[in-house]
């Protein structure tokens, strides 16, 4: 650990992404630029999730990493292990355990606690980008409020699909105010985005960062005759048998048959720990 | 005295600088993410009569790229050195400050402060007000951070209104007592409480 400043980042980096948090959190949903610096890992790996978790950590907290819900995949692993050789911190898998929990694309299953922090890694910060290119557009756009185009885009959904057929990194509004990117999460974690604990977004590569403070709300954006819906598969876990949670499909063979299984591996596993079991469970255990 | 003079704007900093500021900043992003809680920030003993928690917050978040500007009661010039010597941050105008440090009186008026653009709200200045105590709640608080609402001390009702008013632009606000600060966000609704 003495071979790295505390957490990676030189203090001056720390400071300057330290001062574009708060300014994140004094205005919910803007995206505030600032000065990424390059990481020891790709961009698309997560690089702003990471500055935003290393000027957070302290030497007291826990820290969880997750990808896609699940604590034992390759970008996971990887992160968590940068941060347990650069900050020394410990880790869990364990969501309750955890004061820092950096995801990539998942809010844990688990609602979270006020004592908490969740960390997003985020690809693409600027939930207008694919509408409109330009970077001084999307500003003006935001500044004015303009926001019409984005539900032109969910009307051609809605005229092409028969209904929203956005089902990821769907757009919420914040405050009332600000359009948001909610990163790619599946539109059934949207409502989970009204919580108790500190949500911060890191976009390494676009070099933003934005934030909502606990209890901001977040609304998805809908018409009063499409309203909103938090979709998931319509199925159990296959292991545990969770209703409620946010399933993965996985196929099993060349025959077709698949199977589906809770994305937060820690929900999953939790369940089955205390004696839940589904379709497949005792197969697969 | 000469040396006395020295060793006080050399001392008082951080004992361990990358653990006290990280400390140093979640304190001040807790109190920014939930606007009028108290939250307890060690480290610093800054010269000139500055509280504890002022330094603090200054050393964790100032360095040569923010310009800070202090307000006539605080403004010294052991604390000046000292925020040369543990910073390097320079001393600005209201009109380009980053951060500003004060008493509520000594600040105004807040229009001198940058609040940011349509464009880049952001591009506002952050005041750091010294107070006397958080106990006398004058204030109701609502807004992101504040699951209903909350109470909060504030110098005044009417300028807090009045920043909440030119959201998304506007001032963001530390408040420092002792080892203790609180914060008040531009987005944070203020209502004088009964």
């Amino acid at each position: 650990m003495s071979d790295y400043n505390f957490a990676y980042l030189d203090e001056q980096t720390k400071r300057m992404i330290r001062r574009a948090i708060l300014k994140g959190l004094a205005v919910p949903g803007y995206q505030v630029p600032f000065a990424s610096r390059e990481m020891p890992m790709p961009y698309g790996w997560g690089t702003g999730g990471v500055q935003v978790s290393a000027a957070t950590l302290t030497p007291d907290d826990t820290l969880k990493v997750i990808d896609q819900g699940a604590d034992d995949t390759t970008n996971a692993v990887s992160i968590r292990k940068f941060f347990e050789r650069t900050a020394g911190v410990a880790t869990t898998e364990e969501t309750a355990q955890a004061s820092v929990i950096q995801t990539r694309h998942r809010i844990p299953e688990a609602e979270l606690s006020e004592d908490q922090i969740l960390v997003y890694q985020v690809p693409i910060p600027e939930p207008l980008r694919f509408l409109e290119p330009r970077e001084t557009e999307t500003r003006k756009m935001h500044a004015l409020e303009e926001y019409g185009l984005m539900h032109v885009k969910l009307y051609e959904d809605i005229s092409q699909h028969g209904d929203i057929a956005t089902s990821y990194a769907y757009p919420v509004k914040v405050e009332d105010r600000y359009v948001m990117d909610p990163s790619p999460i599946p539109k059934f974690d949207n409502p989970k985005l009204e919580m108790a604990a500190i949500q911060l977004f890191g976009a390494g590569r676009e070099q933003r960062i934005y934030a909502l403070p606990p209890y901001t709300r977040v609304v998805s954006l809908d018409f009063e005759d499409f309203p909103f819906e938090a979709t998931k598969a319509e199925h159990p876990c296959d292991l545990c048998g969770a209703e409620d949670s946010y399933l993965d499909e996985v196929i099993l063979d060349d025959a077709g048959n698949r199977m589906f299984v809770c994305s937060d591996t820690d929900y999953c596993r939790s369940r089955r720990d205390v004696g839940h079991t589904g379709r497949l469970g005792e197969q697969a255990a | 005295m000469l040396q006395q003079q020295e060793s006080n704007s050399f001392g008082g900093g951080f004992a361990r600088p990358a653990i006290d500021s990280a400390h140093g900043f979640r304190a001040a992003m807790s109190a920014m993410a939930r606007p009028g809680t108290r939250q307890p920030i060690a480290g610093a003993a800054p010269p000139g009569g500055i509280s504890g928690a002022a330094g603090a917050l200054l050393l964790t978040l100032c360095d040569p790229e923010t310009g800070i500007y202090l307000a006539a009661d605080m403004d010294s010039k052991p604390l000046r050195d000292w925020i040369a010597f543990h910073t390097g941050a320079p001393i600005v105008s209201a009109a380009h400050a980053d951060f500003a440090l004060g008493s509520w009186a000594a600040l105004m008026p807040l229009a001198q402060f940058p609040t940011g653009t349509a464009e880049y709200p952001d591009r506002s200045a952050t005041l750091i007000v010294e107070v006397t105590g958080f106990d006398r709640e004058n204030a109701t608080l609502s807004g992101p951070g504040i699951k209903d609402t909350s109470a909060m001390a504030l110098p005044e009702v009417a300028a807090f209104q009045e920043n909440a008013a030119r959201y998304p632009q506007g001032l963001d606000f530390f408040f420092t007592s002792g080892s203790e600060l609180a914060a008040l966000p531009r987005s944070t609704r203020v209502l004088a409480k009964d």
